[in-house]
């Protein structure tokens, strides 16, 4: 076996390869570049090399340096990860050169399938099943109807030139194919001056299901089952989960033989993945590409087939022949996993950088695994992907699986910047997703009007009082043990409260019981086990039998909880408290739609606008830089100027004003 | 004997309604609760003890002595009670009774508390709601006031004075809470001047709102008058139980100790990157001071007015503590004339009342320019120095990175009684930045850029580091970052019982 190889990446994945090879017994080099000199999977391996400035162009892109560092370490191999040089065929043919072994397949696999219209020949060779349509460009309208009835309905008719849904007609039958043409070709020629116009067979309901392949080049080719990865933004993949609620055992086979022959066509060897587009309505399923590489989400195959495939590719690459069959590739269980980005939901998942001030994962068991390249005190930086961790759950099945996701998402403690957990908290609480009716533009369609914080899952208030009953009463209890009281006239913790929470006044008692409290809301006793201490940022408890994890802090005089991708601030009051609570009069938030806020911090480089000045919707407004990057604030509606709050060279925090415009 | 009881019910149900039900509507229509609802959210369930309910004011002017001018209590509320079980004195005026307006006997209940507090040693806790003096009383009213300046002014020191402003407090009678160790605001309730905007707007032209001039935001972000502004009422008196569970009953007393579960051994690692590798790139301090401190339970006060320094209460195990911390995200940490006196005060509270003080020191020297000079940045910066150099409570020292010049001294230094002074591995003790020190020193050099930068090299190398400092024994360790909490329990524990004391005088003479 090698001794000593070389990941040519960084993050989660650099961290991921490091702990197989390490439970293998080999010895690990990471590569750096500036920005990432205190990351941890520089600190995870054996030795590090720097290998240049924080953009990855100038570091983890350049096949020289990662050769050099080869050398200068004396690794015999390099795992590439995912992404920057994993799917580069001059990257491999380099690493050959130098005698160095490429922990993936070969070049000309990589290069067969990393062209679009190669790989499809190949395809339609090796019997696996593409996309029916006519790639040519055809002449006029009845031609059209034709091919469209050679392929089937329904049809979607493209424009070669097309983008951006322009130039796409949808056609059912004959008619709608004559006029969708026509449509099509006269469109395409006014927005792109371009006419062709070629159509597709159109796929309903389409899922994106991929076959993990793995191969040793030595004639073993096996498929480990399939992923379901149909949850994605804006063709970002956010949900994974193996396997996938749709496929029969026979449609399984049938895209696993598939997936083979395809593999083999291309003598292909290491781990790889064959991508399907797969009709929700009708269970066809067509190639779209084939992912010459180790996926972000292989963990969940991992899972289920209890493989390690980090570990198979090293073996594949030293030489070694599978030790398994077909026959042994069982799939047991569900697995989910979900991406956890640094990115703010609530402002159009801008990405959010910067230092993690707090950052404590869920603990790792059977049933929780944290795939993370990161740590409390770490950064998130600007120059690469903002994804802070893959979250991955196991269970019996896809319910169990489910049921410890969103337990695990609840533990995520994550603060200094803005994370994407109440988005996944809101995913995995759909009911269609809990049913698996999956498809491709599930997000699409469940968040049409983009993200809210009224797309939270309703979340059992019942929880979250009886959570905030048994914190306060801990909390005064402690503050009973104060010192200096008056002697014979100590304070006791009082068993009557009141918990305000968005706005409902809950009168509730509270009674200490062997290891926790029972907590009586409407006359129905709530039976709170915890051992949570004061000041621990997770409550985790055990509400009525059911274990719920609920993140806690003080805010003000009450406290602040966070549950389910939810917040709630919570006042427990005395009951007098409470009753001069509802005398309080209520404060509207300031209007702040006539200001323009800083997005984010950083440094106001210009502001082009001065006092009285009317601006125009779109116009530029203000330059604010932040961590290098320069962000041009536009004016979302025509305005008068009515103040300006900041000046060029000011730091601006995230929201301060900028603008304010006359309403 | 019946009889006497019977009139004794009718006495107190008029006390409790004050100024009438009327009243106590419009009262809660503006947001604000009675002079006795507040003091039953203040004070633990059933603990008030009430004084001079009965006592009535004696102007027979102007048809005061009518009978429903004469109503018991006479627009104050006074009396003890406990808050987690600890004894305060507390007055809350009434605004229902004349406006709250303060006579001659109104005067003399907050005096009586005041003396029984200073006796029994006893934190004063005011709760202000008064439209003034009682002006049908005249001089009477006034001396009334005088009496409570000559007490405040006597307790100073002596026992934590609190003022709660949850009303009007104009004109002379700002001068009570002004002498009080911290005063709290409630938002858009409460407002506080010495002149209102009639008065203004006749003498300097200028048009302004009573928010504006003397609001809870304008004092607690522009003036530096208010401690903190709460949202409402209730939120105002929760948090002042929480912030009276910080302070000693007196100076006689050490703080109270609250157990606590979170250890002294904790560690934080990722204190460990909290300096970013470029020097003059800020971080926010109060990361460091929250993960260091009791639960993460950090009672800032002052947090909108002159944020470069941070001042606030916390506790380490379980005792309090007085923080003091640069905050270079805010005028990169510097010191100036507002920062520099609401440290002083704060060090001077904490040394009145025996808390010890922890201090975080990140600054690159006083802020330069003529606003500061003509403001007189060299007596009010004084004041800080003073204030540290005169302090005898246990004083830790943690330097985390810049610590140059002046304010390096200023700053609770070895030199001025320091009893432990840490440094991170990042910190650099010099009398300023490697680049300013390189200009003076080299200034034939400054044409020659090449030269400027080896030399910058060099200085950096030879003093942006704590060695200098540690050799000269000005600095007791180098810590790592992610044992601070560690040794900062260790060091108080070491210290608890401390004793040094300044040679008598009868009081020094701060620059005021």
């Amino acid at each position: 076996m090698f001794t000593k190889i070389l990941i040519a990446n960084r993050g989660e994945i650099a961290c991921r390869v490091i702990k197989t090879a390490r439970k293998m017994g080999i010895k690990t080099v990471a590569v750096y570049s500036d920005a990432d000199k205190d990351a941890l999977h520089v600190s995870m391996a054996d030795e590090a090399v720097h290998i240049g400035p924080a953009a990855s162009a100038q570091s983890y892109l350049v096949i020289d340096k990662i050769v050099e560092a080869c050398k200068q370490t004396g690794a015999q191999a390099v795992h590439p990860g995912y992404g920057f040089l994993s799917e580069k065929r001059e990257f491999q043919e380099a690493l050959g050169k130098a005698g160095i072994a490429f922990i993936g397949p070969d070049a000309h696999a990589i290069f067969a399938m990393g062209d679009k219209i190669e790989s499809k020949k190949l395809a339609r060779e090796a019997g696996v099943n593409t996309v029916p349509g006519y790639l040519g460009v055809i002449k006029d309208a009845d031609e059209a109807v034709k091919i469209a009835k050679e392929i089937g309905y329904p049809v979607m008719l493209k424009a070669s030139a097309g983008g951006g849904g322009k130039g796409m007609r949808l056609a059912w039958n004959d008619a709608e194919a004559h006029e969708g043409f026509t449509s099509a070709t006269n469109e395409a020629k006014t927005s792109f001056g371009d006419d062709r116009v070629f159509v597709e067979k159109f796929i309903e309901q389409p899922r994106h299901i991929e076959i993990q392949v793995l191969a040793d080049g030595q004639g073993t080719t096996l498929y480990l089952g399939e992923r379901e990865c149909s949850i994605q933004r804006r063709h970002q993949k956010v949900i994974e989960e193996a396997p996938s609620p749709f496929l029969t055992p026979e449609t399984r086979k049938a895209m696993g033989e598939q997936a083979c022959a395809l593999a083999r066509i291309v003598n292909y060897k290491s781990a790889g993945t064959v991508e399907f587009i797969v009709g929700g309505a009708t269970g066809e399923f067509y190639f779209l590409e084939m992912n010459t590489r180790l996926q972000v989400e292989h963990p969940v195959t991992e899972m289920i087939t209890g493989l390690d495939l980090v570990e198979q590719m090293i073996r594949v690459a030293y030489g070694e022949k599978l030790s398994i069959t077909q026959d042994d590739v069982k799939l047991n269980g569900w697995s989910m996993e979900a991406r956890v980005y640094a990115e703010d939901p609530f402002r159009n998942f801008l990405p959010s950088t910067g230092r993690l001030t707090r950052y404590q994962p869920p603990a790792e068991s059977p049933h929780v695994r944290v795939d993370t390249g990161v740590y409390e005190g770490g950064e998130i930086s600007m120059f690469y992907d903002p994804m802070i961790a893959k979250l991955i759950t196991y269970g019996p099945t896809r319910d169990a699986a489910i049921a410890h996701m969103r337990q695990a998402l609840d533990e995520y403690y994550i603060r200094g910047l803005s994370h994407n957990i109440p988005f996944l908290a809101s995913l995995f609480s759909k009911e269609r997703f809990v049913k698996g009716a999956l498809t491709t533009n599930f997000i699409a369609e469940e968040y049409a009007n983009g993200f809210h914080a009224n797309d939270l899952p309703a979340d059992d208030p019942t929880v979250l009082i009886a959570v905030a009953a048994a914190a306060n009463r801990r909390i005064h209890e402690r503050d009973t043990r104060i010192s200096g009281q008056f002697p014979g006239h100590e304070m006791k913790a009082g068993d009557e409260w009141v918990v305000v929470m968005s706005g409902q006044y809950h009168d509730i008692t509270v009674r200490p019981t062997e290891g926790g409290y029972a907590v009586v809301i409407a006359g129905e006793v709530v039976d709170v086990k915890t051992g949570w201490q004061i000041g621990e940022p997770l409550f985790l408890a055990s509400v009525d039998g059911r274990s719920v994890a609920v993140q806690i802090e003080r805010a003000g005089s009450g406290l602040r909880l966070a549950h389910a991708g939810s917040r709630a601030d919570v006042l427990v009051l005395t009951p007098h408290a409470a009753r001069m609570n509802r005398l309080m009069p209520f404060k509207a938030p300031p209007d702040m739609s006539k200001y323009m806020l800083s997005p984010m911090p950083g440094l106001l480089v210009k502001l082009l606008v001065e006092d009285g000045q009317e601006v125009k919707t779109g116009e530029p407004l203000a330059v604010v830089e932040a961590m290098k990057m320069e962000n041009i604030l536009k004016a979302e509606r025509d305005a008068t100027v009515a103040k300006t709050h900041a000046a060029a060279g000011d730091s601006l925090a995230v929201d301060q004003k900028i603008i304010e415009f006359a309403s | 004997m019946h009889e006497i009881i019977q009139q004794l019910e009718e006495k107190r149900e008029g006390a409790r309604l004050g100024g009438g039900e009327k009243r106590i509507a419009a009262q809660h229509k503006r947001g604000k609760l009675t002079a006795r609802e507040r003091i039953e959210l203040l004070l633990d369930p059933d603990s008030f003890e009430e004084w001079d309910m009965f006592k009535e004011h004696r102007c027979t002017d102007f048809g005061m002595d009518s009978e429903e001018n004469m109503i018991p209590g006479d627009g104050v509320v006074t009396g003890y009670g406990t808050i987690n079980g600890r004894l305060v004195f507390v007055f809350s005026q009434d605004f229902t009774v004349f406006g709250g307006s303060l006579s001659e006997a109104h005067a003399e209940k907050i005096c009586k508390i005041m003396d029984k507090a200073v006796q029994v040693g006893a934190p004063v806790i005011g709760l202000n709601d008064s439209g003034g003096a009682r002006i049908q009383e005249g001089v009477a009213s006034l001396a009334g006031y005088a009496e409570v300046f000559q007490r405040n002014v006597m307790a100073s020191g002596v026992v934590p004075q609190i003022s709660m402003i949850m009303g009007p407090c104009a004109g002379g009678a700002v001068y009570s809470p002004a002498m009080t160790d911290y005063i709290f605001m409630v938002k858009d309730s409460s407002y506080m001047f010495v002149t209102g905007p009639d008065v203004v707007k006749t003498v300097t032209h200028e048009t302004v709102t009573a928010e504006e001039l003397g609001g809870a935001i304008t004092h607690s972000t522009k003036s530096g008058v208010a401690d903190l502004a709460f949202e409402n009422d209730v939120e105002a008196l929760l948090q002042l139980r929480r912030f009276m569970d910080f302070l000693p009953s007196s100076n006689r007393e050490k703080p109270p100790v609250r157990p606590t579960n979170d250890g002294p051994e904790r560690i934080e690692t990722s204190l460990d990157t909290l300096i970013p590798d470029n020097a003059n790139k800020p971080y926010d301090m109060k990361e460091l001071i929250l993960k260091v401190v009791d639960e993460g339970d950090f009672f800032e006060v002052q947090p909108g007015y002159a944020g470069n320094i941070i001042v606030g209460f916390a506790r380490m195990e379980g005792r309090t503590v007085g923080i003091v911390a640069n905050q270079p995200m805010v005028l990169a940490g510097c010191l100036d004339i507002s920062s520099s006196i609401k440290g002083a005060r704060f060090v001077r509270f904490c040394d009145a009342f025996n808390i010890p003080i922890v201090t975080f020191v990140d600054v690159p020297g006083f802020l330069p320019g003529t606003s500061q000079e003509y403001g007189g940045i060299i007596k009010h910066g004084a004041k800080l120095l003073y204030a540290y150099a005169e302090c005898t409570v246990p004083k830790i020292t943690v330097i985390t990175r810049k610590a140059y010049g002046g304010a390096y001294d200023v700053m609770s230094s070895k030199h001025l009684r320091g009893d432990v002074n840490f440094a991170w591995p990042t910190a650099e003790i010099a009398v300023m930045g490697p680049k300013g020190a390189v200009e003076i020193i080299f200034r034939s050099d400054i044409g020659d850029s090449e030269k400027i930068a080896a030399r910058t090299e060099e200085y950096r190398q030879k003093f942006a580091n704590p060695f200098i400092a540690g050799h000269r024994g000005f600095i007791d360790d180098v810590i790592m970052p992610r044992n601070t909490r560690k040794r900062i329990c260790r060091s108080l524990a070491m210290l608890k019982d401390k004793d040094v004391k300044n040679p008598w005088r009868k009081h020094g003479n701060i620059p005021l």
